[in-house]
């Protein structure tokens, strides 16, 4: 018979408390210990995030969707066009004003055309139409459908066998990817026509110079790369979002209505940097 | 013997540490409306969930006619829901949809059937449940009476074969509380209806109940006839009598006493070795 499980690792119990009062004394444990707790969520949710994604966008080709995806459309895209248009605009006017008078100092104003339409093309179009939506749209997905949580209706969905997933999620990931790249054109285009109002009628460069600059800088690459990004920050903001309402019940910080606020709020927020650091990331990749 | 629809051994379910359905054991049987009657915050709710799959236990197994629900297949077990609607304790309505709306999602996402047929449906439901005229409101410009009724013709308009129904009489006046009642006794002639009720309602709710089950405490228990829980010695019954033997004292004329001795049956022999009301 091996007794050797009967007796007791005297070596290993030193060595171990050892380790453990030099951890005590350590001033870097507390440091330590609610980072990894934090490290520990963080990749969790993640995990759990591109699950739902997956479940959620297989759902998207079932059926009886379309209704409930053209509704989406219609708050998601629609609605927001306004905003996204009128910030596409300043934007535009504040570059083509900010731009000129940088590129008078080194007499470059006539390629001013290009600069606008690359910059908003490549980087602002995509990065701000995001965050004009998460902040119209996005925060009134993770609202909705927190209180839908909060008050059983999700559960009575379930109850109907009509699964929450497919009816509340997929449809609004499905529209976020119809209308992000859509309101991204909108936004270039309206912030090239701003470029315009600035540099050409307010500040005199000339009108063939600038569309001829912007035709003969602005390629296929520099489109595809912003249609690219708006797609990931649809599926970024709109999966952010709905996780965020969804699980709202799950929020170990706050119960009820207050689950909800925090809830939107963390959308908000964890949408506009998620969408600050893809941006780097699709750059990266796209250079 | 009788297999049942709904059987659940030895169910155990916690809360953050906290038991609050403690190794039940239930059978619930076809064609028959069961009630399931607690103190609140003793775990009704919580059962009722676990029938539908809302929640699952953390011990012990659920059967559907005897088959373990953790041993079926997905399609299976949606089989069987299919035929079981939940009608929830606060109605559970989306209020983002109108009262039609609301009645006709379960139709809409679910079967096959055609706008007008479901538009029919939406009518004869809402009619037997008075809701005709409010079919273009929503849920937030009705009392909770109508939101209760709502949530109801919700729960039928599928023709569903069992339904669960959450403290369904709760805030109704009287006579809609009885026409409830009734429906639900209706129902279960008609269509050989298994209904499982959660209520407060007691004595009303006796009067369709073909078997009764007290949870206490986590565990079932009692479960049987109403002329057997009346001959129950159990510490909520005391506990029941006694609130009726105080309010009972506290009743200002001998007429208000004799109803309300009549209405809830304070006789001598009823209240066994307890109090007797006189």
């Amino acid at each position: 018979m091996d007794w050797s499980c009967y007796y007791r690792d005297y070596a290993y119990e030193e060595s171990f408390s050892i380790m453990h009062s030099n951890m005590k004394e350590s001033s870097f444990l507390p440091l330590f210990h609610p980072l990894g707790k934090w490290t520990i969520k963080v990749v969790d949710s993640l995990g759990s995030a591109v699950i739902f994604f997956s479940r959620a966008f297989l759902k998207i080709f079932r059926r009886k969707q379309i209704r409930e995806i053209i509704r989406q459309v219609y708050f998601i895209g629609a609605k927001s066009s306004s905003i996204v248009m009128l910030v596409g605009l300043f934007t535009g006017m504040v570059l083509g004003l900010q731009l000129f008078y940088t590129l008078t100092k080194f007499g470059s104003e006539g390629v001013l055309g290009s600069v606008v339409a690359l910059t908003l093309i490549r980087e602002l179009g995509p990065v701000l139409t995001a965050m004009m939506i998460t902040a119209r749209a996005g925060s009134a997905i993770a609202a909705e459908i927190g209180i839908m949580r909060i008050s059983e209706q999700i559960d009575a969905l379930y109850t109907m066998r009509i699964d929450p997933i497919r009816y509340l999620v997929s449809p609004r990931i499905a529209a976020a990817i119809i209308s992000f790249p859509l309101l991204t054109a909108f936004f270039d285009l309206i912030g090239i026509l701003g470029g315009y109002l600035t540099g050409v009628v307010l500040l005199g460069v000339d009108e063939g110079a600038y569309f001829y600059r912007i035709l003969t800088y602005v390629d296929m690459a520099d489109i595809r790369g912003g249609f690219i990004k708006s797609l990931v920050f649809a599926v970024l903001v709109a999966v952010t979002c709905c996780y965020q309402g969804y699980f709202t019940h799950l929020r170990a910080d706050s119960y009820g209505a207050k689950s909800v606020s925090i809830s939107t709020t963390s959308a908000v927020v964890i949408s506009c940097v998620m969408i600050l650091i893809a941006d780097y990331v699709v750059t990266s990749f796209l250079m | 013997m009788e297999t049942p629809l709904i059987e659940f051994r030895d169910v155990t379910k916690r809360f953050d540490g906290k038991t609050i359905l403690d190794k039940a054991n239930l059978s619930i049987y076809e064609n028959q409306i069961t009630t399931i009657i607690g103190k609140s915050g003793s775990g009704k709710s919580v059962l009722l969930k676990n029938i539908i799959g809302l929640l699952s236990p953390d011990e012990g197994s659920i059967l559907f006619r005897g088959k373990p629900v953790r041993e079926m297949k997905k399609s299976e077990w949606d089989g069987c829901r299919s035929r079981i609607s939940f009608m929830f304790q606060n109605n559970a309505l989306f209020d983002s949809m109108s009262v039609f709306e609301n009645i006709a999602l379960p139709l809409r996402q679910t079967t096959n059937l055609g706008k007008k047929e479901i538009e029919q449906k939406v009518m004869s439901r809402s009619e037997q449940m008075e809701l005709a005229d409010a079919l273009l409101k929503y849920p937030a410009e009705l009392s909770g009476g109508m939101q209760k009724r709502v949530a109801l013709a919700r729960a039928l308009v599928t023709d569903p074969t069992m339904v669960l129904f959450d403290e369904p009489t709760t805030g109704q006046d009287p006579i809609r509380k009885n026409a409830i009642l009734g429906m639900i006794a209706h129902y279960r002639k008609q269509f050989g209806f298994t209904a499982v009720l959660v209520s407060h309602d007691i004595p009303d709710v006796f009067f369709i109940s073909d078997r009764i089950l007290l949870l206490w405490e986590g565990e079932i228990a009692f479960h049987g006839t109403y002329d057997e829980l009346i001959r129950l010695k159990h510490p909520m019954i005391d506990e029941y009598r006694q609130s009726l033997a105080g309010l009972h004292d506290e009743l200002p004329g001998q007429l208000s006493r004799d109803m309300f001795s009549f209405r809830y049956d304070l006789r001598p022999d009823f209240a066994g070795d307890q109090k007797v009301i006189k």
